[in-house]
């Protein structure tokens, strides 16, 4: 079946079987690798990223099911520079091997565009679905404060 | 996976059409617990025909006597709508704790009553509010509607268009998650439906979502929550029975004291 969806701004139109996987046509159709497979059980979040602002686990979304929709994966979301919650990433070192990152960050950006503010506790909650094994995420947390506040100070 | 054909439907006609030529073909809302089977080859199937967009199943309304749910609506809708909160607290209390953000988005009351997981958390909504599971052919009560684990009163291709709940006076839901996969370890919701009584239901701790009389009756009487007894408790790799029995009652007793 053919679907044409638009990854990080740009069309694509693309062949695939009925059972593709989103990820499956970001990592081996469209090259983008850095949306990881950690679990392949919607568990892990690593391959999360947005679909149409929203994020999801595109490991548990069929490529059909993604026919029409916006995409975001992680190599498109800064541009040309850094985005402000991969800034903040770096700077807060919340992370230490970095395999859950991109799905951390996609999710962190699903969640400000929800809670601008977020209390911790909807931090974690908006995080519930992303684990990391390395940093115990007391850094990841610090970043998305990090990050909101930057976003609000660039907004305003 | 094994191959299947995608294909969205065009109307639910086309969807029913499909289910009924096709026995091998199934229907697909969000897909939060179908893609995983299918992956895990533990189900296979002919073609998914997707739902999920479909119009007919859309939408949240309040009426004068009940709450209506389309049953393609996301938990996350359930879970963020002024009118489910405003017609029964306990409803979008329960929609925003199931799974995480990402299956939220994605996951439909639908695809969840249909599926009647002994874990999930809308069967207990939809028993405790004494709901009314409508499908394109008929109208189901709750209380036959869910047959056991994994169990439903549905035929083969037949289609939940959407959830009619009663307007409870107050209602709320507690829940301990299993805490790698968002499960109800147990949940209980209860409702004060008025003139229907009071009733208190248990997801998570049985073989399916049930009823606990001795609860209601305690709550009505205003006398301490027992502990419960139930002929089908789970008992697996995660918690024995009795460590359920004992997770439901003070999951009762703080539902109840969110309505004290």
């Amino acid at each position: 079946m053919k679907i044409s969806i638009e990854v990080n701004g740009k069309a694509q139109s693309l062949e695939v079987e009925g059972r593709t996987l989103l990820v499956e046509v970001l990592r081996e159709h469209l090259g983008l690798t850095g949306t990881h497979v950690g679990c392949d059980t919607s568990q892990c979040g690593c391959c999360t990223v947005l679909v149409d602002g929203q994020g999801v686990k595109s490991c548990t979304m069929l490529a059909g099911q993604a026919d029409g929709c916006r995409i975001t994966t992680i190599e498109g979301l800064g541009g040309q520079s850094l985005h402000p919650v991969q800034v903040a990433f770096t700077e807060c070192h919340a992370l230490q091997c970095g395999f859950c990152t991109p799905g951390m960050i996609m999710s962190v950006t699903s969640l400000l565009a929800k809670h601008p503010n977020p209390t911790d506790e909807q931090i974690i909650e908006g995080l519930a679905g992303n684990l990391c094994r390395c940093t115990g995420y007391a850094n990841i947390i610090a970043a998305v404060r990090q990050a909101a506040s930057a976003m609000a100070g660039s907004a305003a | 996976m094994h191959a299947f054909e995608y294909r969205r439907a065009a109307s639910l006609n086309d969807a029913v059409g499909t289910l009924a030529t096709d026995g091998d073909a199934r229907p697909l809302a969000g897909g939060m617990t179908l893609i995983p089977s299918l992956k895990h080859r533990l189900n296979q199937v002919s073609q998914l025909i997707d739902i999920g967009g479909l119009a007919d199943l859309q939408g949240i309304s309040v009426q004068a006597d009940h709450l209506w749910i389309g049953a393609a609506m996301r938990h996350q809708q359930v879970a963020d709508s002024a009118e489910v909160a405003r017609a029964a607290p306990g409803l979008a209390q329960l929609a925003g704790l199931i799974g995480d953000p990402q299956v939220r988005a994605r996951g439909t009351i639908g695809g969840s009553v249909a599926n009647n997981d002994p874990a999930a958390d809308y069967p207990a909504a939809v028993l405790a509010l004494d709901a009314v599971v409508v499908t394109e052919r008929r109208e189901l009560a709750a209380a036959d509607f869910f047959q056991g684990f994994f169990m439903t009163a549905l035929e083969p291709g037949e289609l939940i268009t959407g959830i009619r709940f009663k307007l409870p006076r107050r209602s709320a839901y507690a829940k301990f998650k299993h805490p790698a996969s968002g499960y109800a370890m147990a949940g209980v919701f209860a409702a004060d439906l008025g003139a229907a009584g009071l009733r208190v239901t248990v997801t998570g701790a049985g073989g399916g979502v049930f009823r606990w009389t001795a609860a209601e009756q305690a709550w009505a009487g205003g006398s301490s929550v027992p502990t419960l007894e139930h002929p089908d408790l789970l008992e697996d790799i995660h918690a024995p029975a009795r460590y359920r029995a004992h997770l439901a009652k003070v999951m009762c007793e703080q539902a109840l004291r969110q309505l004290a």
